[in-house]
């Protein structure tokens, strides 16, 4: 291990550490959180900030890795999401002990998440490009209609569905606990890094990353990009709906709007924001975006907008606005998102380094 | 036989807005190669100026919609070849870049369609023979399915006669088959991106009005509704052809139609399905020049 590394690893434990004793300080930032870190709103929206990193990190394993644009992604989110919720409710032998149910559920939440993966990634790997990204978005989109539809009372439909807490494990339930789902978000975004890292740096993530700059080559050398894309594919998934798990937990429900397409288009727009070329891109990315998100959606409801002039009142009181627009130059401008720039201030390098351009194909 | 005609003409209506959406986006991907997630944003911005004009020269009478629908085919023009001109003409020849951007577009519209017009859909008043139906063979069609249709086989017909007769067509046709080899011929292939835009917006903003005339609403949310099933028409036709566009959205509107009466409202899984068959037996779509 190199002295870059060792202090790479050492910065990321003080970083994690850091991070884990938040709940117990009573650290203010006005403007960016809504308190201090020890009340429960705070904690909860950091918790939400950090899962979102997580999938964050998971969707750039595919489409920065691997360079698998997917427009499917929320669906394994969702399916961690209502797949734990629904394996709760409708399943829990009576003499069993909470835990195990608890365990169990979990369990087979996983295995239904790596058949759902497995199953979607299978067919829609077998077409690239954009055509990959429409059936990933096609199933998506059945997922979407399914849980809208609510067959059988088992999604609840529009309103969602609320997590039985019967059998979960009463640390993990109420406002009180809310630090202790911080402690899980953040156990998840971990464990999530430490995966992704290991695909990444594994043989299949050089394949992986040959696929992504130029699949031809890759099959002449006679690699099978399938059988590596599938890999990461079902890797991600997976742990999207680790993630998603997390949601639920976090929330107390889950609610169709984590399966619809524009869930999906909002991590692209994570990743991208937060820097295809690197890991902590994501995180920051995800971070980052849940925060403006929330305060963009505090500062829209405040008197200082109200009293504003239409013009300006209208466009700064939609979130969703500033976050599309910020996107579109952030494309425009600053191709390696907030991960690139500390490379472009030190270059003063127009183009980001990372960045490899694009060979002309139609 | 009478439920059968009204499904059948009812999702051809509806294949007619499909295609109206779709004939734009298959045309500006098989030039460019851009897949243009901000066409539903240019359809809805049409359908509410359009009937923001139409209401306030005549109500619910067939002037005001001829207006509307003038607003909104020249509305969707113009943010279409705004958007190519400011934005993605920026980022040429890089395709991932481009997506990237009509994203943020999109999502950045429908926020600000949503502060400006608020979340609910706003009702809107059509001429009176619109809302009524005719009997065709026992079935009670209604009168605006006839609309959309006549209105998408001009579309259709209009696009071919600009694409077969005329040099710029000629050179639409071209690019879409090979366009290094148009540049290379010493034609500025740029000019017609530009084109290509303007005639999918026109198109787009024509099939948000009637859009607004098939529901019977305009919402923030009506681009986003059409052009998931615009995107999934693109593709079992063939990304780039205008026919493939054509077949396959009277395919997708029409087994969605049969799908919902027969099979239980499961329309939208069953063209999901489609979409999964066609793309796994032919990856590149009915009509699709080969990858």
């Amino acid at each position: 291990m190199t002295a870059k590394s060792l202090r790479l690893v050492i910065g990321g434990i003080l970083l994690v550490v850091a991070l884990a004793i938040l709940p117990l300080l009573a650290i203010d930032v006005p403007g960016v959180l809504p308190g201090p870190t020890y009340t429960p709103g705070t904690l909860q929206l950091l918790a939400f900030a950090l899962l979102i990193a997580a999938l964050a990190l998971t969707y750039r394993m595919m489409f920065g890795l691997a360079g698998l644009l997917s427009f499917g992604h929320a669906l394994f989110f969702a399916a961690g999401a209502y797949g734990l919720a629904m394996t709760l409710e409708a399943f829990g032998p009576a003499e069993w002990p909470s835990a195990l149910v608890f365990t169990v559920a979990i369990a087979v939440t996983l295995v239904l998440g790596f058949v759902l993966a497995a199953t979607v990634g299978a067919l829609a790997l077998r077409v690239t490009g954009i055509s990959f990204a429409m059936v990933t978005l096609a199933f998506a989109q059945a997922g979407s209609v399914l849980i809208r539809r609510n067959p059988g009372s088992a999604t609840g439909g529009d309103e969602g569905l609320a997590l039985d807490t019967a059998h979960v494990p009463p640390e993990l339930v109420g406002v009180v606990d809310t630090r202790n789902l911080y402690w899980v978000a953040l156990g998840i975004l971990v464990l999530v890094y430490l995966i992704v890292l290991s695909v990444e740096k594994s043989r299949a993530g050089h394949v992986a990353e040959a696929i992504r700059e130029n699949e031809l080559r890759v099959r002449v050398i006679g690699l099978r990009p399938y059988n590596v894309k599938l890999l990461v594919f079902i890797a991600a998934s997976v742990l999207a709906s680790v993630a998603g798990m997390g949601y639920l937990l976090l929330q107390s429900g889950a609610a169709p709007r984590i399966a619809t397409a524009d869930f999906t288009l909002t991590l692209l727009v994570i990743v991208v924001l937060g820097g295809v070329g690197a890991r902590w891109g994501a995180i920051v990315g995800g971070i980052v975006y849940t925060l403006l998100d929330q305060r963009l959606t505090a500062l829209a409801g405040s008197d200082a907008i109200a009293a504003l002039p239409d013009i300006l009142r209208v466009p700064l009181s939609e979130p969703l606005f500033i976050l599309g627009t910020l996107f579109v130059l952030v494309v425009l401008f600053l191709p390696g998102g907030i991960a690139g720039l500390p490379a472009r201030i030190a270059t003063g390098r127009k183009q980001h380094p990372a960045e490899p351009e694009e060979t002309v194909d139609a | 036989m009478d439920t059968l005609v009204l499904l059948l003409i009812t999702g051809l209506g509806l294949g007619a807005l499909y295609f109206l959406v779709a004939s734009g986006l298959s045309l500006i991907y098989g030039l460019m190669g851009v897949l243009n997630f901000a066409h539903g944003a240019f359809l809805t911005i049409a359908a509410f100026l359009g009937w923001e004009a139409g209401r306030r020269i005549s109500d619910g009478t067939w002037t005001g919609l001829a207006i509307s629908a003038l607003v909104g085919i020249l509305v969707g023009a113009t943010v279409a070849v705004l958007t190519e001109v400011l934005i993605i003409r920026r980022l040429y020849e890089r395709h991932i870049e481009q997506a990237l951007v009509t994203v943020g577009i999109s999502l950045a519209a429908v926020a600000l369609f949503e502060g400006i017009w608020g979340t609910d859909p706003i009702y809107t008043d059509r001429p009176a023979w619109l809302t009524q139906t005719t009997e065709i063979l026992g079935a009670r069609i209604p009168n605006d399915r006839f609309l959309l249709i006549a209105c998408a086989a001009l579309v259709l017909g209009g696009i071919v006669l600009f694409l077969r007769r005329t040099r710029y067509g000629l050179i639409i046709r071209a690019g879409v088959e090979n366009r290094h080899m148009v540049t290379a011929l010493g034609i500025d292939v740029r000019r017609s991106f530009t084109l290509v835009f303007a005639i999918g917006g026109a198109a787009a903003g024509l099939g948000g009005v009637l859009a607004s005339v098939y529901y019977g609403y305009v919402s923030a949310h009506l681009g986003s509704v059409l052009l998931i099933f615009a995107f999934i028409v693109t593709v079992i036709g063939g990304l780039g052809s205008l026919t493939g566009a054509a077949i396959a959205s009277v395919l997708v509107a029409v087994l969605q139609q049969f799908a919902n009466f027969y099979l239980g409202g499961t329309g939208d899984l069953v063209v999901v399905v489609l979409l999964a068959a066609v793309l796994l037996i032919r990856p590149r779509g009915l009509m699709g020049k080969a990858a």
